[in-house]
């Protein structure tokens, strides 16, 4: 019986939410291929901490590496790391979340490999198939691999998050120094600066679409009703084609896929595009000016009229019914 | 230097998909079918390195039946040079496409490979990572910026939280996403020029590569849908609803 690896991504050096709802997937995976067990290889600033963290997560082993050529995510020494990992662990399967790294990492290994590979499953089915969205969300698929190797990527808002359980990992340094001969480096980041929750984790989403008309409307009406929630905030492609919102806000199929217990959308008409990104929101609020939006056909609770009347309303009442 | 630059022939974005009575495939009844946006990207961008100066010719692939020609003299009309049109009539996954493409590079001398991030279809976002790994070539995904240098692509990259910076050797992969640039439109004169631009057919076993996929795709079905709730009266309302119904304030 083969193993299964997971690769254990870190942001900021800590496992983020994406990272454990991606493990859960790999559990249920493991159960219904018949896999003998999950290793999980982590490296990169924090990689040690990080995995001693996560000695209780169902892992057989973990291997980790805090070299410096992991330092900064890059494709090419990242998959050279699971690679390794992959031939000491005795997998036959690969899983990681299907974050912007996850996606850009797992496809890579796929190559190495020459493995099949199904990326952003939403479900692993009884019969070993997986499902997944297609065609931007408005067909749903149940795929099969061939055998051989194989690789999964996750889409971590259809998972619960895993806890602990089973023994506890048994830790392992992995010894390995990746050829930097062609992997480029990084030289520039820069991040959306925000105090708020991350959009794909966030517990509720305000999000802004066109009719906000500017990005100090954004600021003026979104930040504050999204502050009275303890919101994250998001925007539609179309906010952010204006240049109202930053790229990474923008919820959608080719943006952000959100599923939050609470989201609002304001001003936004409910493009295809849009609804791929955050119809699986638990409750979801529209306010908008036209009854007709197609917003409204998904929303638990519409409000029609006008956002610049009815958003700085709204804030003042949430924030006295938090009791803030 | 020449670039390689690979398209998809997708449904229409704005087109309404519906997926077959028996699960088989979609309805393509009435479908009008186009560039894969991203790769629409791709093609605009390889064209304006070659305005630049920096480039001299632009290829244009694509794998699939007869109708892929199409879409591939779009790309001619849009400006690109020549197309290559890799036959194949069976099913057609990521891995196939990359070993195509992988082929196709090998026959030419290309200094860059640039493809849209993922097909509005299939939405695996696999073909440029798998193609980078096949030729043991840098790769630089969900670009937004490309800066070409002789012997460095400096890429800033739309990833989760940010915009990331890379510089990688060339030649590489790099994988378009939405805001690298906006298309133009192909023109009458290009349209008319496009017919006469050189479109070699080569076949899979040409290249060497046996046909089969990977990913069988057992079954399609539409999502659930979700119900439409109500509309609220007013803000008091919505803010009683959420506490007292939804409970989720």
């Amino acid at each position: 019986m083969s193993n299964i690896l997971f690769f254990l991504q870190l942001e900021s050096g800590k496992i983020p939410k994406s990272t454990l709802c991606a493990l859960n997937a790999t559990h249920r995976i493991a159960k219904v291929w018949g896999k003998h067990s999950v290793h999980a290889l982590c490296v990169g600033v924090g990689a040690q901490a990080a995995a001693e963290q996560a000695t209780k997560l169902g892992f057989s082993k973990i291997y980790w590496s805090e070299a410096s050529g992991f330092s900064k995510y890059l494709a090419h020494p990242y998959s050279q790391a699971l690679l390794e990992a992959w031939k000491l662990s005795g997998a036959d399967t690969l899983v990681c979340a299907g974050t912007s790294t996850g996606k850009d990492l797992a496809a890579r290994v796929s190559g190495m490999l020459n493995a099949a590979q199904a990326s952003d499953i939403i479900a692993v089915n009884d019969d070993g198939s997986l499902r997944r969205p297609m065609y931007a969300g408005n067909v749903i698929a149940d795929v099969e691999l061939a055998s051989g190797p194989r690789v999964v990527t996750v889409r971590a808002t259809a998972f619960a998050p895993a806890g602990p359980e089973g023994a506890v990992a048994v830790l392992e340094k992995l010894i390995f120094e990746p050829d930097l001969a062609k992997a480029g480096e990084v030289v520039g980041y820069e991040q959306s600066k925000s105090e708020r929750p991350q959009l794909g984790d966030a517990e509720t989403v305000v999000s802004g679409g066109r009719a906000l008309q500017s990005a100090e409307n954004f600021q003026k009406y979104i930040f504050p009703l999204a502050d009275a929630f303890g919101a994250a905030v998001g925007a539609s492609r179309a906010a952010v084609d204006s240049g109202y919102a930053p790229n990474d806000w923008q919820v959608g199929q080719t943006g952000k896929v959100v599923a939050p217990n609470l989201y609002v959308a304001v001003g936004i008409s409910g493009a295809i595009q849009h609804l791929a990104g955050m119809k699986d929101s638990k409750v979801i609020v529209a306010i908008n000016k036209d009854p007709e939006a197609p917003i409204f056909e998904v929303a638990d609770y519409g409000l029609v009229g006008d956002l610049y009347q009815i958003v700085p309303e709204l804030t003042e009442a949430v924030k006295k019914a938090k009791g803030n | 230097m020449k670039i390689l630059v690979a398209i998809k022939k997708v449904p229409d974005y704005q087109a309404k998909i519906k997926v077959k009575p028996d699960g088989s495939g979609i309805e393509t009844d009435g479908i009008k079918w186009i560039v894969n946006p991203f790769d629409e990207i791709a093609v605009e961008e390889a064209l304006r390195i070659k305005e630049s100066g920096k480039a001299q010719e632009v290829v244009v692939v694509s794998i699939g039946s007869d109708d892929t020609q199409t879409q591939l003299r779009y790309a001619l009309a849009m400006g690109a040079d020549s197309a290559i049109h890799v036959k194949h009539d069976g099913e057609i996954d990521s891995d196939l496409a990359s070993r195509a493409l992988a082929a196709v590079y090998q026959r030419g001398q290309y200094g860059l490979i640039i493809l849209g991030k993922q097909a509005i279809d299939s939405d695996a976002s696999q073909t440029p990572q798998l193609l980078a790994a096949r030729l043991g070539l840098p790769q630089a995904c969900f670009a937004s910026r490309l800066v070409l240098d002789t012997q460095t692509a400096t890429v800033t990259r739309e990833v989760d939280g940010g915009l990331e910076t890379i510089k990688v050797p060339v030649p590489c992969i790099v994988s378009t996403d939405l805001r690298l640039n906006e298309p133009r439109y192909a023109s009458l004169p290009g349209i008319m020029k496009a017919k006469k631009k050189p479109l070699e057919e080569i076949k899979l076993a040409d290249l060497g590569l046996e046909p089969g996929t990977k990913v069988k795709v057992k079954k399609l079905m539409p999502p659930a849908q979700r119900q439409a709730g109500k509309k609220v009266d007013g803000v008091a309302a919505l803010v009683a609803a959420l506490q007292s119904e939804a409970k989720v304030l």
